[in-house]
């Protein structure tokens, strides 16, 4: 099955580029899911939608190339991401509220676009639930980038990012910049979700960020051990959600959040820890 | 948060902590008034006052959380607005044990994470380190917990494996605040002589932070009573002795105090 699935190349980047992010995802995802912050990736990606809409809506009625609805899609994640850091100083005894702000504008002007650049089409699609055809080997070497970038700051950075996550005021005490860790920890979150909209959508983006580790901390008793089974989850909820999106027609998104839940049944068959 | 900084104005015979003439309002209502005190090296202090006396904002003054309004602090015989040496000095909060109980962490993880700050970026764990958080962590009496997750374990526990976190980093001045809110009552005593261990055997100054005048007044060697100034500084065995009138001084000073605030 895998050895026809690698004999276009189309279908080869979408495997590679779907292994990357099932690294990223979860990788980012344990440190959300640990800060009680799972909302925010739901958030970014809907931000993230007004920028692929507005990408469209260029492409459609200015013609304007140079910004791909991908890369504008990255732009809107990034900036929203500044903005919800900038609400959640504004508002620190309502943090929360930062999200449904950021997810409703990011709805809002999806709409907006969407409607401008004359309704829905095949690649909108494509963005909102994944697609196995969707990757181009240019955006494979990008999300590969985006990959090494990642991975790299949470190598460099992962003492202060876990001090910061498990205790924040603890951290600040400690001489942590607690402020730049959060930003550099939701910059990567936004790209992140960017790099992982080409397969699983939109719309089941947080799933990838989220399911694995809902998983992974039944099993853990470690934070490392928690990234570690989560990344393993991610991955094999990839793999056996892009070979049978291909095979059944549907678009992956919906394969890999449903593998995702199966793990996560089995999971919780297999050992119930109180979380 | 390096020692280079270390040398200066560092002053080896200046209190640990002085605090001198300090004031803090919060809008139009004061919480801290012309507080003054200073604690010595190797003392164990315990300052205690009921709720809303101004404890915590008077922590947050010290750990430099808070900026200051009227007043000064000086911390190892250097003014906070010039002090650079935060290694030196570790905190445990009263929010320590309110941690989310299904973080994924070992008590090795959290332990090592008093270290964050004094390795610094771009750094890593080597063996030294390794070896001290291990030594820190039999220091509390969990040597048989390291690889444990630390949300299995009971309130004391949890509270020691906090105290380990802090002293990993070999701080001189340790303040706690509230340490022993949700530890049962028989391991609050025990949490007391671990910490007038620490205090003996390690030589840490302490200042303990704490609502309930009652146990800690055995283990603490200064007694500092707080209802937004101080009331009483000295030996707790002459605080029961001779102030009676005092106690109720400071008692109904806080009913006071309580019943203005709703």
């Amino acid at each position: 099955m895998l050895e026809t699935f690698l004999e276009f190349e189309f279908l080869r980047n979408t495997f590679y580029t779907g292994l990357l992010i099932g690294l990223i995802a979860p990788l980012l995802g344990t440190f959300i899911v640990v800060r009680r912050l799972s909302l925010i990736a739901d958030g970014l990606s809907h931000v993230t939608l007004s920028g692929i809409a507005f990408g469209l809506f260029l492409e459609k009625k200015i013609a304007l190339l140079a910004i791909s609805p991908y890369y504008a899609g990255i732009g809107f994640s990034i900036i929203g991401a500044m903005i919800i850091e900038y609400l959640r100083s504004i508002y620190q005894s309502f943090q929360e509220i930062a999200i449904p702000i950021i997810l409703s504008v990011g709805v809002g002007l999806s709409v907006i676009f969407i409607s401008l650049a004359d309704g829905f089409n095949t690649d909108l699609y494509a963005y909102l639930f994944g697609s196995v055809a969707a990757v181009s080997r240019h955006d494979l070497y990008f999300i590969l980038g985006i990959t090494l970038f990642i991975v790299a700051a949470v190598f460099f950075f992962y003492k202060e990012l876990f001090a910061v996550s498990f205790d924040e005021e603890y951290a600040k005490v400690a001489g942590i910049h607690a402020k730049y860790v959060h930003l550099l920890f939701i910059l990567l979150t936004a790209l992140t979700i960017s790099a992982s909209i080409r397969i699983v959508g939109v719309l089941l983006v947080s799933a990838l960020m989220t399911l694995p580790v809902a998983s992974s901390i039944r099993v853990a008793k470690s934070f490392k051990q928690a990234i570690f089974y989560s990344i393993i989850f991610g991955e094999i909820s990839v793999i056996a959600g892009l070979i049978s999106g291909y095979y059944f027609e549907i678009p992956p998104g919906g394969t890999i959040v449903v593998s995702l839940a199966i793990i996560l049944g089995i999971t919780l068959l297999f050992k119930s820890r109180k979380s | 948060m390096n020692a280079k900084n270390g040398g200066i104005g560092m002053d080896s015979t200046a209190p640990v902590l002085s605090v001198n003439q300090l004031d803090y309002k919060y809008e139009q209502q004061n919480v801290l008034e012309g507080v003054t005190f200073s604690i010595q090296k190797g003392s164990f202090a315990g300052l205690v006052g009921p709720n809303g006396s101004g404890k915590t904002t008077l922590i947050q003054l010290i750990l430099g959380l808070l900026r200051l309004q009227e007043g000064n602090i000086e911390l190892f015989g250097t003014p906070i607005q010039k002090f650079k040496n935060w290694n030196k000095i570790s905190f445990v909060s009263q929010k320590a044990n309110t941690f989310n109980r299904g973080f994924p962490a070992t008590v090795y993880e959290v332990v090592a994470m008093g270290l964050t700050g004094n390795i610094g970026y771009f750094r890593f764990f080597n063996r030294l380190h390794k070896k001290q958080i291990y030594q820190a962590i039999e220091n509390v009496g969990m040597s048989d917990y390291v690889h444990r997750n630390i949300g299995d374990l009971s309130g004391g526990q949890q509270q020691r494996v906090f105290i380990a976190r802090s002293l990993v980093s070999q701080p001189e001045l340790l303040i706690l605040d509230e340490p022993t809110v949700g530890v049962d009552t028989e391991n609050v005593e025990r949490f007391y002589k671990m910490l007038a261990r620490l205090n003996k055997q390690e030589g840490i100054t302490l200042l303990l932070v704490s609502h309930d005048i009652g146990t800690i007044t055995s283990y603490v060697t200064d007694l500092l009573c707080l209802n937004k100034t101080i009331h009483y500084h000295g030996n707790p065995s002459e605080f029961y002795q001779k102030s009676d009138e005092e106690i109720s001084k400071f008692y109904g000073h806080s009913m006071h105090a309580i019943s203005h605030d709703h």
